[in-house]
């Protein structure tokens, strides 16, 4: 499947239409910048279109799933199966007032919300939804995600700071420091793709999967828990949302917030979490090939739903987990996933030596790779779980003692 | 008890950051105030503030005869009103010298222990979302907790403020199916209990979380005032139940759980088994109820005139000990009533179990108090 070959009512990809639609531009006789502009425009709207619309389902998926999770209903009254409550609530957060505080840094407070969604909307522009529907097609893909992503921290450090507030203080200097700490992990997880597969372009990783039919899932497994992991700080999800910790710090840096502002910074959560999707989905589990499958289903609706798939599983994730303190969350970044990813890039550099000195066959070696990968990861994990022992906690029973007769003491503090 | 660390301090010069927890804050289970100091992360001091729910519910009953008094206890501690209830109409039933019949007893039991279970429930709910939960373990700790509420209105018509206890028995009889909704209660109830208990007790960051929190030494228990659960955790083999059995408690076969280390997750572990005692009890209750018999003991008049004298009388309610102490000159009011409250005396060692803590443990630990504010600042 190549772009731009047939017809376009073709929809297995979309930018045949688009296609269309310039070079009946360009016949009418308009300048090629125009259908250069134009064409970019198109992907633009396309994708902004798709991250609004589908942060909308996606509220109501994960208000729906989370309520049956916790045996109730979510909402159920606006519209059928109150499929529109998003919507609603969309509105609602429109028409409301926004409430500057008297001390807040008035430029700043302004700016934040506005930072926050930019980084998350910028960096969906990379992702082929199919081959050949890219908004960007760079060449350093990977290394854009990566810096991109991060200037969102900025964002929210000055949400909390502006605010003049100590919650959002206090919120924002959590989230500053589990950021940074993660961006490392995320960067070294994403840092063996390219290193195995030899290319930044996104579109090539794809592309080396459907080639060698192995979803890079299977060749690294590690580095996907740890992006996994990662990304769920990253987007500040539970269980490592403690930059917004409800039950401690009311909202963190967006306490202050209210109405649109509030809403740009959910927003941003969301698109944020898409895009973590995404990385996932295109550098790990195939981007928009299944088996085959791609002839016959539209790429990027498999694209689509491996990536909704994949963010049902933050919905899981929030849904049943606790939320981890700072000190072991960061503890857990540097001491343990660090080395670890380390470990992995290292591993991924040995192995592509490894296949390209031999010069064996891809079915040969890439078995081979994968079971030693997985052997690998387990006993990394175990180990060094053991070894880093400071983390896990100590083992005892999970029962009180049950007495019958009262008096006394029974007090045996471990040592 | 401090943490490695709170005692650094900068060369430059600094001022102290205070973070005001509550009145109005997600975390602090109604109107408690706490103000932490915190250097960073780490709480450095903590100085709670109450009284925002004073209403006088010690002095009120003084104007009271000695049967309105019990709409107060309900509103004391709001989450085990028949347990509030039961005491205070045990003190007044000593004073009296009265007798109260069998089939009261076993009802005044049911009631009070599943109260208890509620209690827990709601505590375990609220804990939940503490640690940081999504409200998952709320909305199931509620689901058993409503099971309980909906047998409390069948038999009392409230499902709040019960007012069903009286001195010398309880208001009116039960209604006909109460073994049957009992028991369906307790079987509903049962697995719901272990499904919070799936949820929670083995989860690995729950774990991280609350094991090796504010650990409290039993010396320091005691002398804190510590009770109930709270005391159970550190070890101290004591229960008011067992200890001093009132009303029928000597019939029952039931075991108490005890701690090994005093920390969160202990107070997390005896409560959970609690409840199952609890149910146990009940069922064993149940079983040995008699099926018919008074329920008020006779020969009581329209108004209430205990003898002059005074009297404590203390039960085991979820929170620790509840006590009652009512002085009689013989008028039909008591002369001086006082409310021992097991979670304002649970309450007053916070200072010491939260400093050199993070600033989310100390919510953890405020948690783990099982406060109830009403009784708190009463």
């Amino acid at each position: 499947m190549s772009p731009f070959l047939a017809e376009w009512w073709d929809l297995r990809d979309l930018g045949n239409l688009v296609g269309a639609i310039l070079e009946w531009i360009s016949e009418r006789g308009a300048p090629d910048w125009v259908t250069y502009v134009l064409s970019g425009i198109v992907g633009i709207v396309a994708v902004l279109l798709w991250a609004i619309l589908s942060q909308l389902a996606f509220i109501w998926i994960e208000r729906r799933v989370l309520g049956r999770m916790q045996v109730r209903l979510g909402p159920n009254r606006v519209g059928p199966w109150g499929i529109l409550q998003p919507l609603a609530d969309a509105l609602k957060v429109l028409a409301k007032e926004m409430v500057t505080p008297r001390n807040a840094d008035r430029v700043l407070y302004w700016l934040a919300p506005i930072l926050v969604v930019v980084p998350a909307i910028l960096v969906l522009a990379v992702f082929p939804f199919s081959p050949g529907m890219v908004v960007a097609d760079l060449n350093v893909g990977v290394l854009y995600i990566v810096a991109v992503t991060s200037t969102a921290t900025i964002a929210v450090f000055m949400a909390g700071w502006s605010s003049s507030n100590k919650y959002s203080l206090l919120g924002a200097m959590r989230s500053v420091a589990m950021l940074i700490s993660y961006e490392v992990v995320q960067v070294l997880a994403l840092l063996a793709v390219p290193v195995f597969t030899g290319s930044m372009r996104l579109g090539d990783v794809v592309a080396w999967q459907d080639n060698y039919n192995a979803w890079l899932v299977f060749l690294q497994p590690l580095g996907l828990l740890a992006f996994i992991i990662a990304s769920a700080v990253e987007v500040n999800r539970s269980p490592s949302d403690i930059a917004e910790a409800e039950s401690e710090i009311v909202a963190g840096y967006h306490t202050e917030y209210g109405g649109i502002r509030w809403g740009m910074f959910q927003l941003a959560e969301y698109v944020a979490g898409f895009a973590v999707a995404a990385t996932i989905v295109t550098l790990w589990l195939g981007g928009w090939t299944l088996w085959g499958l791609e002839e016959w289903v539209p790429g990027w609706l498999i694209f689509l739903a491996k990536l909704y798939g994949t963010f049902f599983l933050f919905i899981w994730m929030r849904g049943t987990l606790p939320r981890i303190r700072i000190d072991q969350l960061m503890g857990f970044a540097w001491k343990f996933l660090l080395p670890l990813m380390l470990l992995n890039v290292l591993l991924a550099g040995l192995e592509k030596v490894v296949w390209t000195e031999t010069g064996a066959s891809a079915g040969l070696v890439l078995p081979a790779f994968a079971v030693l990968n997985f052997a690998l990861t387990a006993a990394l994990i175990v180990g060094w779980g053991a070894i880093a022992g400071g983390l896990s906690p100590r083992m005892r029973a999970k029962r009180p003692l049950l007495v019958r007769e009262v008096g006394g003491i029974y007090y045996q503090p471990l040592p | 008890m401090a943490r490695p660390g709170a005692e650094h301090r900068h060369d430059l010069e600094t001022i102290d950051l205070y973070i005001n927890v509550g009145p109005q804050h997600p975390a602090t289970h109604g109107v408690f105030r706490m103000i932490l100091t915190v250097n960073g992360e780490l709480v450095e001091d903590c100085e709670p503030v109450l009284g925002y729910m004073h209403r006088g519910n010690e002095k009120l009953p003084e104007n009271c005869d000695y049967r309105q008094a019990i709409g107060y206890h309900d509103r004391t501690d709001y989450l085990a009103q028949f347990n509030t209830e039961w005491t205070y109409c045990l003190a007044v039933e000593k004073l009296m010298g009265l007798e109260v019949p069998e089939r009261a007893e076993y009802i005044r039991v049911i009631l009070g222990e599943l109260n208890r279970v509620a209690s827990h429930l709601m505590w375990a709910g609220a804990f939940g979302t503490d640690v940081g939960f999504f409200g998952t373990p709320f909305m199931y700790a509620f689901r058993e907790r409503e099971v309980i509420q909906d047998f409390f209105e069948a038999v009392t018509g409230e499902r709040m403020m019960y007012n069903y206890f009286r001195p010398g028995g309880v208001a009116w009889d039960v209604p006909d199916d109460f073994q049957e909704h009992a028991r369906y209660v307790i079987d509903h109830v049962r697995r719901g209990i272990d499904d919070l208990d799936a949820l929670m007790t083995d989860n690995e960051v729950f774990l991280a979380r609350c094991r090796g929190l504010s650990p409290v030494t039993p010396e320091q228990a005691i002398n804190w005032g510590l009770s109930g659960p709270m005391l159970r955790a550190c070890g101290v083999k004591h229960d008011l139940r067992r200890a001093e059995p009132y009303s029928i408690y000597d019939r029952f076969d039931f075991e108490i759980p005890v701690g090994t280390e005093g920390d969160v997750y202990d107070r997390y572990l005896v409560r959970m088994e609690e409840m199952r005692q609890s149910l146990r009890i009940v069922e064993q209750a149940l079983k040995q109820m008699p099926k018919n018999g008074p329920i008020m003991a006779s020969g009581l008049k329209r108004v209430l005139r205990p003898p002059p004298g005074e009297v404590y009388a203390r039960t085991e309610s979820p929170r620790g000990e509840y006590g009652v102490y009512i002085v009689s000159r013989g008028g039909d009011k008591p002369w001086r009533h006082k409310v021992r409250g097991a979670s304002f005396c649970n309450l007053s060692p916070l200072r010491e179990m939260v400093v050199g803590n993070y600033v989310a443990d100390a919510i953890i630990i405020l948690g783990s108090i099982d406060i109830v504010l009403c009784e708190v600042d009463r």
